[in-house]
């Protein structure tokens, strides 16, 4: 089963290598990844998306939580939250086309950030399968070009 | 108070209580040299080669319960450490190694000597540091001792450019470490404790299995009353030898591959297990589904990752393995539930079983009468140091004899690269445990391929005057791997013959050391008395039998029931 976990971590030099070593070193996999500052200045959230059963999950969050550089692991999937990733997505974008892939991205709430003479750079954000949704609804008009960032997550406020 | 990096270098080590350091100089370090000229607090060890620094520094630690030093220079110096750093982590040693690094400005430039130390250890160091600003080196260095000598203990690096060493800087008062991220859990929690406690009080068939933990949080004594009080037989790990006396009526030496075959029947057949301080490493476990299979398991560590790694524990305690077994014979102790007598009593039975096990086999060899057997070898260093001798091993045949005949009744007389299993090990480990406890006869079982990867050393033991015995079990051959090939690869001997070997008492005596050469049986006590009454470093080459093999034996990826005995 995929988790979305999210690791608090001191913004220090190689703190990410300790991460991304700890994973490889032990066998575990990286689907994405996505890091960047907090709140705090020289305070990073890191978020991964790995995959593994429930001895591997356990694992992998204890031996995150054994980094020394390391102040919180969390699985989201434990939890009710919000997951998001962005795309940017270069389309093919002719006379005849171009009504298409302005419906398609509408209903996804995706924006053009680009025209070319003859594309599109697309914009959208979403979880996984929203995006992914929308990749293969433009892959048969002409996709050029997709760039995708890892998920990032947060857990929903309790409802009382 | 204004100070150079190296003056405060020298500060800290000694405001750390550090007394020995072991190393090897070069240009990026040499005005760390320069100011240990100057002092004569901190005694520096010139080794051979810097993994024997680390060796050394890691046997000094385990002697002393402290945390070891290590220092070498940048690139080569600095990579020559790294086995010895990962021997020390995969056995949770405490140490600080310093390596020299290139100038700040010139990082990145593949300059001379140059090497990314820090990305090389991070995977076999409990943390590491590259000290980029001269005011960062105080407060790093202690960082790095508290982190080395607590939670579970392990190997931190310190890489030190030489413009910081160089650099003057204002020395900060001492100050605890806090650390926003590491606080190990020393306490047990009581609900896992009175569970484990009635555990116990319910098995019929319980057995201690304890490892290098309890060595290291000095737990000894608290395991002995476990056992004592509970009448609970214990077996332990190659780390954890002498964790509990390998000599009491209620010891059944080690388990695993080369266990006892009582220690693995017992397991095998076990109710409750009570892991304190180990790891079920495969080399314990053999085929992971056939370990304790009818046992509830207990398990204590300090560190989280170990818990239900390799084996799902039923009732774990994140703790350190003292304040777990204090708590837990506490708990007896007051417990309305617990009858000493009743329980050891209730025992019985159990125990029964275990010595009829050990009847039917025995710890043991062939004695030859014209051959010198290596068990024999060992049981007679055992005999004539009394069973008090400090001994460090190499690791293959020589390594396995000297933990099942050597019955080691003390905690941190035993120093063996358990966990990595480095060939080279012992020799540079002796001069530190002798350095340590000088004045303590040490004794490094070693085979003739092992102690040839720092025979080096010998210049050190010699330059500082360590009366360190080197116990050569001379077979001729690589002899684990060759009892390998002899039973799994059809005698096909490759690269394990040493066809070409050196004249060992010649060797000792080119070093000014002495050699001692034993070829019958009748030559064993002799050679070793003289060993042991020289006040120089002595070489005992025992030209031994040379296809004899370690047994009992759990061949790889079986169950531990499934043992090939002599």
């Amino acid at each position: 089963m995929k988790h979305t976990i999210s690791v608090l971590l001191q913004n220090k030099p190689g703190v990410l290598s300790r991460v991304t070593g700890l994973f490889s070193g032990r066998g575990f996999n990286i689907e994405s990844l996505s890091v960047n500052q907090t709140l705090e200045p020289d305070v990073s959230c890191l978020t991964l998306v790995t995959d593994g059963d429930d001895a591997i999950i356990e694992q992998i969050t204890k031996q995150l939580h054994k980094l020394i550089d390391v102040i919180k692991v969390t699985d989201n999937s434990e939890a009710d939250c919000v997951e998001r990733e962005m795309i940017l997505i270069r389309v093919k974008a002719e006379a005849h086309t171009r009504a298409e892939v302005l419906r398609i991205i509408d209903i996804f709430r995706g924006k053009v950030v680009d025209v070319g003479p003859k594309t599109y750079m697309i914009e959208m954000t979403g979880n996984a399968t929203k995006l992914q949704a929308v990749v293969d609804l433009l892959r048969p008009i002409g996709i050029q070009e997709i760039v995708r960032t890892g998920t990032i997550a947060m857990i929903r406020a309790k409802k009382n | 108070m204004k100070v150079t990096g190296a003056q405060a270098f020298i500060k800290c080590l000694e405001e750390q209580g550090v007394e020995v350091i072991f190393g090897f100089p070069g240009g990026a370090v040499i005005d760390l040299y320069d100011e240990i000229l100057k002092q004569d607090k901190i005694t520096h060890v010139l080794v051979r080669h810097e993994q024997a620094a680390v060796h050394a520094a890691d046997a000094y630690g385990r002697v002393k319960g402290d945390v070891g030093v290590a220092l070498v220079t940048s690139g080569p110096g600095a990579t020559n450490t790294v086995t010895g750093i990962a021997s020390a982590y995969c056995d949770s040693i405490p140490m600080v190694v310093f390596t020299g690094q290139v100038p700040t400005m010139l990082i990145g430039n593949d300059a001379f000597q140059e090497v990314d130390i820090v990305g090389i250890t991070r995977p076999v160091t409990k943390h590491n540091y590259l000290v980029k600003k001269a005011a960062d080196l105080v407060p790093t260095i202690r960082e790095a001792f508290h982190l080395a000598r607590t939670g579970r203990p392990g190997p931190v690096l310190i890489d030190l450019p030489k413009d910081v060493i160089s650099a003057t800087i204002n020395f900060p008062d001492p100050a605890p470490v806090k650390m926003r991220t590491y606080r190990p859990t020393y306490e047990p929690h009581p609900g896992q404790v009175e569970k484990a406690c009635r555990a116990i009080l319910a098995a019929k068939k319980p057995v201690i299995y304890a490892g290098g933990g309890v060595i290291a949080s000095n737990s000894n004594e608290e395991v002995t009353e476990l056992a004592t009080k509970l009448n609970i037989p214990v077996t332990m790990t190659l780390m954890g030898l002498g964790g509990f006396p390998g000599t009491h009526e209620l010891s059944m030496g080690m388990l695993g591959m080369h266990g006892t075959y009582y220690s693995n029947m017992a397991v095998a057949n076990c109710d409750v297990l009570i892991a304190i301080g180990a790891r079920f490493d495969d080399r314990v476990t053999g085929r992971v589904d056939a370990f304790a299979p009818h046992a509830k398991i207990i398990h204590v560590d300090i560190d989280p990752t170990s818990i239900s790694k390799n084996v799902t524990v039923d009732i774990p305690i994140v703790a350190d393995c003292k304040h777990a077994l204090s708590a837990m014979n506490t708990w007896f102790a007051r417990s309305s539930e617990c009858d000493f007598k009743a329980v050891s009593e209730q025992h019985g039975p159990w125990l029964k079983e275990i010595s009829a096990w050990k009847k039917k086999h025995p710890l043991g060899y062939v004695m030859d009468e014209n051959v010198i057997k290596p068990q024999f070898v060992v049981q007679k260093l055992h005999e004539l140091t009394k069973g008090e001798a400090i001994i460090t091993t190499e690791v293959g045949q020589n390594q396995m004899w000297a933990a099942q005949f050597y019955h080691f009744n003390k905690p941190r007389h035993f120093m063996t690269s358990g966990g990595l299993g480095v060939m080279g090990y012992g020799f540079p480990a002796a001069i530190g445990a002798q350095m340590a406890a000088p004045g303590r006869t040490v004794i490094d079982v070693a085979g003739d391929g092992s102690i040839q990867m720092n025979i080096q050393e010998l210049a050190t033991a010699r330059q500082y005057k360590c009366p360190v015995k080197i116990a050569i079990l001379n077979n001729n051959y690589l002899g684990m791997v060759r009892q390998w090939q002899e039973l799994f690869y059809d005698k096909k001997y490759s690269a394990t013959g040493l066809e070409v070997a050196p004249d060992f008492v010649a060797l000792a005596q080119a070093y000014g050391a002495v050699g001692l050469r034993a070829t019958k049986p009748s030559e064993v006590e002799p050679v070793i008395k003289e060993a042991l009454a020289t006040d120089n470093t002595v070489i005992m080459d025992f030209v031994i039998a040379r296809e004899e093999g370690v047994f009992p034996m759990v061949p790889a990826g079986k169950a531990t029931t499934e043992m090939l005995l002599v």
